[in-house]
């Protein structure tokens, strides 16, 4: 049953290489292709694994009070940022709960990228249009065919491609040709480019790409087990509106200048969790073993009192072992404390682990 | 001489003297991807058909293996302990996940033979 569920421009293309599909935030989404998980995981950590990320959106917010709006949507300093800088930031509700988790890149004087989640998009637009109002501002979403080349080889394959990504170094991009959007940033914790284009010229690029055999193309199912071991969060699971910045342990993303000014969305409920200290955090979790332990598992301490939850939860490829994010209360949050996960009735010893589990490898000048 | 039978959850079961050997199709293996943990159970173990027998969790997802048919749990496949990718490159020999006594024969004939498995999976 595909009938409600959304299709990829490139779908074609997706079908020509043997995907297998699922449903994905309203998306018919390849989740593996012939070389499975596994295989297509190992690719993206060593050469370059080319994704179809085009369920995500692209919003251009572009006017003279851009800058302005922005710093009153999202916890952010628009206009601090040099131009091509791109930062992470969140569409935050009034009591601070996390609605979206988004990358904001500056294109120019007065012009911004916003680049959003599938399953939020809708909800971002609307968002965003409702707090345009009295900014002399446009919120513009982009109909781009969007793609992620990821891994130590991306940036050799795209010049290959005939694209030179320049100067580009890790958060920056740039409009690199008419229609086009680039970023050097990613999904997996490795070096790589973000990449919004019109769908023709998208089907001449990833010809071009998927020839190279450094190339191959990657499914969602490796893109979560990638970003799990590079410590990254999944709105909708590790994020939501239930989870405030500051119990995610994203408080990095929020300039102090900006949590001080008070000006977005959500500033005072925020800055109240911060002063009284939130009640549980983020954290990695490493199973003893090689059993995965799954998104929604019951955590208990030694003693059996209830110490939190998973919040995704699978096995790494690269790592070699099961690994995990997930919610613990706040004095647990330490590395190396031992916790117990019941799966199905087996009671699975379970560590709080520093994140990333496989190191980044961003390329950052 | 051995008579291999088929179920709609994607089981084959290989009969022989009473005993029968479980695994899933190769089917079935390729639906759920690269494996990476198989949770056996504990030999003497009776059940009943329809019971949860093993779970096999891939990279993505956990999914429950039933028992076909009743019986008792003779011998687990503990090679897949240190090596559960064997149910991906071998999931109709190598990759078996268990063998258990019948308990009665007479249920054998509910289960597909392997024309009617083809002709479900297609």
């Amino acid at each position: 049953m595909t009938g409600d569920l959304k299709h990829l421009p490139l779908e074609d293309l997706h079908v020509a290489a043997n995907a297998r599909f699922g449903a994905f935030a309203g998306w018919h989404m390849p989740i593996t292709y012939p070389a499975g998980v596994m295989k297509e995981h190992l690719h993206a950590r060593e050469h370059a694994g080319l994704f179809d990320i085009s369920h995500m959106k692209l919003i251009a917010v572009e006017g003279p009070q851009a800058a302005a709006f922005l710093d009153r949507a999202c916890p952010l300093d628009a206009g601090a940022l040099a131009p091509g800088q791109s930062k992470y930031t969140f569409l935050l509700a009034d009591d601070a709960g996390i609605l979206d988790d988004l990358i904001v890149t500056r294109l120019g004087e007065t012009r911004f990228m916003v680049v959003a989640n599938a399953g939020n998009a809708d909800a971002d637009i609307a968002r965003f249009r409702a707090l345009a109002n009295g900014f002399d501002v446009a919120v513009t979403p982009l109909d781009r065919v969007f793609l992620a080349l990821q891994g130590p080889e991306a940036w050799a394959a795209l010049s290959r491609a005939g694209v030179e990504t320049g100067g580009l170094t890790f958060m920056t991009g740039t409009e690199l040709r008419p229609g086009w959007f680039m970023t050097r940033s990613g999904y997996t914790g490795e070096d790589g480019f973000e990449f919004g284009l019109p769908v023709e010229e998208a089907r001449t690029l990833v010809a071009k790409l998927i020839e190279d055999d450094r190339v191959m193309w990657i499914g969602l199912a490796a893109r979560d087990s990638l970003r799990l071991e590079a410590g990254l969060c999944l709105h909708g699971q590790d994020i939501t509106p239930a989870i405030d910045p500051a119990t995610a342990g994203l408080m990095w993303a929020i300039p102090k200048a900006v949590r001080a000014a008070g000006g977005f969305v959500g500033a005072g409920a925020l800055s109240a969790i911060v002063a009284r200290g939130p009640a549980e955090k983020r954290v990695g979790l490493k199973a003893e073993g090689r059993l995965p332990v799954r998104g929604g598992t019951p955590l208990a301490d030694e003693a059996g009192n209830p110490a939190g939850r998973v919040t995704s939860g699978g096995f790494g490829p690269s790592a070699g072992h099961p690994v995990a994010i997930g919610y613990v209360p706040a004095a647990l949050a330490v590395p190396g404390t031992r916790l117990f996960a019941d799966v199905r009735g087996t009671r699975v010893p379970i560590d709080v682990h520093p994140l990333p589990f496989t190191p980044h490898r961003y390329r950052k000048g | 001489m051995a008579t291999t039978y088929f179920t709609e959850d994607h089981e084959w079961i290989r009969v022989e003297g009473g005993v029968a050997t479980v695994g899933i199709t190769d089917y079935a293996q390729e639906q759920l991807g690269d494996l990476v943990f198989v949770e056996l159970p504990e030999t003497g173990r009776t059940l009943a058909k329809g019971d949860t027998a093993v779970v096999v969790e891939s990279v993505k997802a956990a999914s429950d293996v039933y028992a076909p048919v009743d019986g008792e749990i003779v011998e687990v496949n503990s090679a897949l302990s240190s090596n559960p990718a064997l149910v991906n490159s071998a999931a109709t020999g190598d990759g078996w996940l268990w063998k258990m006594k019948l308990a009665d024969e007479g249920q054998l004939s509910g289960l597909l033979d392997e024309a009617g498995y083809k002709a479900l999976v297609g």
